[in-house]
Formats: C-alpha cells, sequence, structure tokens
C-alpha cells in the first residue's frame, strides 16, 4: 500500500489509481461489512419475506399467504395478550428503574469518603447475568422459603404466588427486571452527572441556592439528554426481554408473561412456525424503529449542550 | 465544597441502605450457598459454618467446569474479534478519506436500529447450513462487528493528531503499519474499555448459545445455570446458589476493575 501517492491524486490519473483510497478503505471495512451483510442485514430481509410465507420445518417459504400471517395475529388473542403483557411490562419498568437508577447517581455524585465504594455497589447489577439474577429472583419469589413471602409472613400478611398468580407474575418479572437494569442506567447516569461544568452549581451556590433548586435548574435540565438516551435504551432493551421470562415463567401462568421475543421463540424453536414467527419479528423491528427515530427526532431538539 | 455535618449524615444513611438494597439478592445468594437444606428451610441469613460442599457438588452435578472453560473461550474470542474488526473499521472512517464514507457510516447507523432477535430466525438456519451449531464459530464468529465498538473508537481515533499521520506519511510509513504501530498503541484505554464490554456482554449471552447449542461441548455458564435451575436437584438451593456464585464472580471482578474505565466509554461512545 502505497499511502504517499493516496494523499493528493494528480487530475490526470486514471480512474484506478483516484479510487485508490476508496479501495484501501475498503478492504479495511470489509469484514464489518462482510460480517453485516451476512448476519444482520440478509437475516433482516429475510425475516420480512419469510413472514408473508407459510413455511415448512426447515424454515424454507412454502407458500406465499400475503397479508395473511399479519392478520392471523392480530386476531389471535395469544399474539394481542403478549403486546398487551410487552406493553405494561414496558410501563412497570423503565419509569420506575430510570427513577431508582437517577436516585443511586444523585447520591452517589457526591464527594464523600468511601463514594467509589457505594459507585461499585450500585453498579454490581451490571456484572450480573440475566441468567444467574432470575436464577437467584427464583428464589426470593418462592412461595414458601423465599424471602418476600417469609417477610410478608412476619408482618402477618397472607403470602403471594408471585410467579404462579396471573395478576402478580407480570409485576415479579418487573420487580427482577428493575434490578438487572439498575447497574446500567447507574453508570450512564453518573457519567452525565460528572460532565456537568462545577462551575454552575459554585455559581448557584453564591447566590443562595438551596440543593432542590439546584436539583430542579441546573442538574435536570444539563442531565436530559443522557437520561433521553437511558429512557430510550431501557424501553428498547423491555421490548428485548427474554433470559427472565425463559428461566421464571416460561410466559405463563396463562400468557400473563409472555412477552414478545419469547412468544417469538416459541413460535418459532417450539412451535416450528417460521411464517408467522417472522411477522412477528418484523412487528418487533417496527416498534424499536418507531422509538429510535423518535429518539433522533426529540433528540435533536433537546440536546442543548455539547 | 462543604457540607454540613447533619447533611453529611443524612447521605451516608441513604447511601448504605441503597447499598443494602441493591446488593441484597447477590449477598443472600452467597449466604445461601453455604447453607444445607435444613437451614434453608428454616430461613436463616447467617449459615452456621463456611464450608464448600455446595461448591463441590456442583461441579459434580453439571460439567461446570467445561461450560466456564468454554464460556472463557466464547467471551474472548468475541473480545478479540470485535477489537481488530471494530477497529479497522474505524480507523478507515478517521485515516482515509474517500467517496461513499458517509453511505457506509450511514450503513453502520442501520444496523443499530435492527433489533438482533428480529433476525435470530434467518441467523439460526444460516448457523446450520455453516454447519456451525455446536461450535465456538457460531457462537462467536456473528457478534464480531458492532457498530457501537466502531463508534467508540472512531471517538478516541478522532482526538489522535493529525499531524501524527502526515508525519507518519512523511516517515514512509505505510497504512497499515500506521495503524498497527502508532494508532493502536496510543488508543489503549479506548481498546480496553471496548474489551471489557465486549467480554462482559458475551459471558452473559443467554438465547443465541441456547438456540445454537444442544450438546454439552460447547455449552455456556448461563446454559448451565438453565439446566442447574429445571434440573430435579432444583430443590436443592445451596448447590443452585453455589453455581450462580461461580458463574457471576468472574464478571463482577472484571466490572469492579474497570468501572471508571466501562463508565467513560460507555457514557463518551453514547452520547456523541
Amino acid at each position: 500500500m502505497k499511502a504517499d501517492a493516496a494523499s493528493t491524486p494528480p487530475k490526470q490519473l486514471g480512474l484506478w489509481r483516484k479510487s485508490l483510497n476508496a479501495r484501501t478503505a475498503l478492504l479495511y471495512l470489509f469484514p464489518s461489512i462482510l460480517l453485516f451483510a451476512v448476519f444482520i442485514f440478509y437475516p433482516m430481509f429475510r425475516t420480512i419475506y419469510l413472514s408473508f410465507f407459510l413455511t415448512d420445518q426447515q424454515g424454507a417459504a412454502a407458500l406465499f399467504v400475503g397479508f395473511e400471517n399479519y392478520a392471523y395475529l392480530f386476531e389471535s388473542r395469544e399474539f394481542r395478550n403478549s403486546i398487551k403483557a410487552t406493553v405494561l411490562f414496558v410501563l412497570y419498568t423503565v419509569p420506575t428503574g430510570v427513577i431508582i437508577a437517577l436516585f443511586l447517581a444523585l447520591i452517589a455524585n457526591e464527594k464523600l469518603k468511601g463514594i467509589g465504594f457505594f459507585r461499585t455497589v450500585y453498579s454490581s447489577t451490571m456484572g450480573i447475568s440475566v441468567a444467574a439474577s432470575s436464577v437467584v429472583w427464583l428464589f426470593l419469589f418462592h412461595p414458601s422459603i423465599g424471602m418476600f413471602n417469609r417477610l410478608l409472613n412476619v408482618m402477618n400478611l397472607p403470602g403471594v404466588q408471585w410467579l404462579l398468580d396471573p395478576d402478580w407474575a407480570l409485576v415479579s418479572i418487573s420487580i427482577s427486571t428493575i434490578w438487572m437494569n439498575i447497574g446500567f442506567s447507574f453508570l450512564i447516569l453518573l457519567g452525565g452527572l460528572q460532565n456537568i461544568d462545577e462551575y454552575l452549581y459554585e455559581s448557584a451556590r453564591i447566590d443562595g441556592a438551596g440543593y432542590w433548586y439546584q436539583l430542579r435548574r441546573i442538574t435536570i435540565p444539563m442531565l436530559s439528554p443522557t437520561l433521553f438516551f437511558i429512557i430510550t435504551i431501557s424501553l428498547i432493551n423491555a421490548f428485548q426481554t427474554f433470559g427472565q421470562v425463559d428461566i421464571l415463567t416460561k410466559g405463563g401462568p396463562s400468557q400473563a408473561t409472555n412477552l414478545i421475543v419469547y412468544s417469538i421463540y416459541r413460535e418459532a424453536f417450539v412451535n416450528y412456525q417460521f411464517g408467522t414467527a417472522s411477522a412477528q419479528a418484523v412487528f418487533l423491528f417496527i416498534c424499536i424503529l418507531i422509538v429510535t427515530i423518535l429518539q433522533f427526532k426529540l433528540g435533536e431538539k433537546k440536546v442543548h449542550y455539547q | 465544597m462543604m457540607m454540613s455535618t447533619p447533611k453529611k449524615c443524612l447521605f451516608y444513611v441513604l447511601l448504605f441502605i441503597s447499598a443494602f438494597l441493591v446488593f441484597f439478592p447477590v449477598l443472600y445468594a452467597f449466604m445461601i450457598s453455604f447453607m444445607s437444606g435444613g437451614e434453608i428451610l428454616q430461613g436463616k441469613f447467617f449459615p452456621e459454618s463456611i464450608h464448600f460442599d455446595n461448591y463441590i457438588k456442583v461441579f459434580d452435578r453439571l460439567p461446570l467446569m467445561n461450560y466456564l472453560i468454554n464460556s472463557f473461550i466464547v467471551s474472548f474470542g468475541v473480545m478479540l474479534g470485535q477489537l481488530v474488526v471494530c477497529s479497522l473499521a474505524a480507523y478507515a472512517f478517521v485515516f482515509i478519506p474517500f467517496k461513499g464514507r458517509d453511505f457506509i457510516f450511514f450503513l453502520f447507523i442501520s444496523t443499530m436500529m435492527i433489533p438482533w432477535e428480529a433476525t435470530m430466525i434467518p441467523n439460526f438456519f444460516t448457523i446450520q447450513k455453516l454447519d456451525w451449531m455446536n461450535t465456538y464459530q457460531g457462537l462467536t464468529v456473528p457478534f464480531f462487528a458492532l457498530a457501537f465498538g466502531t463508534f467508540l473508537l472512531r471517538q478516541h481515533f478522532k482526538t489522535i493528531p493529525k499531524e501524527l499521520h502526515e508525519a507518519a506519511e512523511v516517515a514512509g510509513l505505510g497504512k497499515f503499519a500506521f495503524f498497527w504501530r502508532v494508532i493502536l498503541p496510543v488508543s489503549k484505554t479506548s481498546l480496553v474499555t471496548l474489551g471489557a464490554y465486549g467480554f462482559l456482554t458475551t459471558w452473559n449471552m443467554y438465547l443465541w448459545p441456547l438456540l445454537v447449542t444442544s450438546t454439552d461441548q460447547v455449552r455456556t455458564v448461563q446454559i448451565g445455570l438453565k439446566q442447574l435451575q429445571s434440573q430435579e436437584v432444583a430443590t436443592e438451593w445451596g448447590v443452585v446458589m453455589a453455581g450462580v456464585i461461580v458463574v457471576i464472580i468472574p464478571t463482577l471482578l472484571l466490572l469492579f476493575a474497570g468501572q471508571k474505565q466501562l463508565q467513560k466509554g460507555l457514557t463518551q461512545g453514547a452520547l456523541k
């Protein structure tokens, strides 16, 4: 590779020489482009394609059915239930999760002795896998020996069938999910807080502004881009939840926790209905696309520094 | 800045209570991993004695050692793969001006809008057709290219002075030599951040290993946990929790060591 020829290509050189930079760049980009093509773009188009077909057991398209898979889905009680569960799950987990993480980030942003210890503890759930956390929470939710029912017992309250009661199962999954996501949200929000210029607080203090005033007028507005980002990520994560459902409830009881990714998994790899599973996957893709586009559109307006 | 003593106390109380609540599930799992069945039924918090029976049992029940080695190989493999693939791409974006760069950049961004779960069905069949079921390739290669990782490194590469690039050209250093001998060494911190991130996320991966492994040969620890919990012996919670502790220790250590780095890297990669 002769780099010096590339930096100032004289006009009269042929197209071959002039495209030297592009060819070199493509060489460096080739591994990424190839992998994206094989494992992201091709399968995305393939998923859309399959969603218009009935498939055989090997996942090959067998019969073109147009939009029938979609029509079938939206009439199916099961799928409508799955959408309802997913929306509820998002509502249960995203606002609470972000508020808890924000609270932790705020108290861990104070300059106090030993604050590093607390930061480490708060971010620790990021290092714990979904499978491991789910197994631990499975025990905490255990009807007889689990901690929650023991606590209720001590307070003379009746126990709750956390994971077996259709009214409670989704709440239980949400509680464990909020805990799992605390670490990551905390770390991002703390980073956002530390990026805020100390000078702003100093001048506010000189003016005699109290803690709450500073929080409302400086911290929250300056943190809004980070908050916005973490809300988007939490939304997307909530749509993609799988592991905790698989380990804690298997989508039950009476499908109360059959979140969309679990529903796709079941439809494809248990029922071998790859066509309808693909239609569900396209639906998931569209949901996440809308969230991402909203982030870009609103984000442009909101980000007011950097 | 000075804080009054009562205010300080209030903050410490809040910090301690929150730390206890956040860490409680892990602490409890740790305690239970030392308990016998009887102790667990009694609902104790502290074990009577520290003994490692449950840890010995869990390595007996499952090929856990095997799974741990598999998880290490897979996580390390993805980490290395991501570092190579992403740094090459980031280098091209920053140091080689070429026509169509915007278009390719857009392609990279668009991959971030496609949820991985929406593509898993065709990916599963691709792996099957490549005959990569139950192999390390099947578990690692699909994750080598990462738009987030490319952006993270690109962000750092951009801070490297252009003069360095010019000087290298004058010195007759080829593009690859410049990349290998100059760019990579000065970007160590970003590479470490991305590496830790890649290792962590791969170690914790659940759905993909569940799909592409059907034998114990290359299975990872996360699937081991599912097996452990769904086996009949799962009533022995002490053994299950011993398994959990063994699985989370490597990532917890990694997180504790690299928390500051990771926080800085993730915030930068996320917001710019």
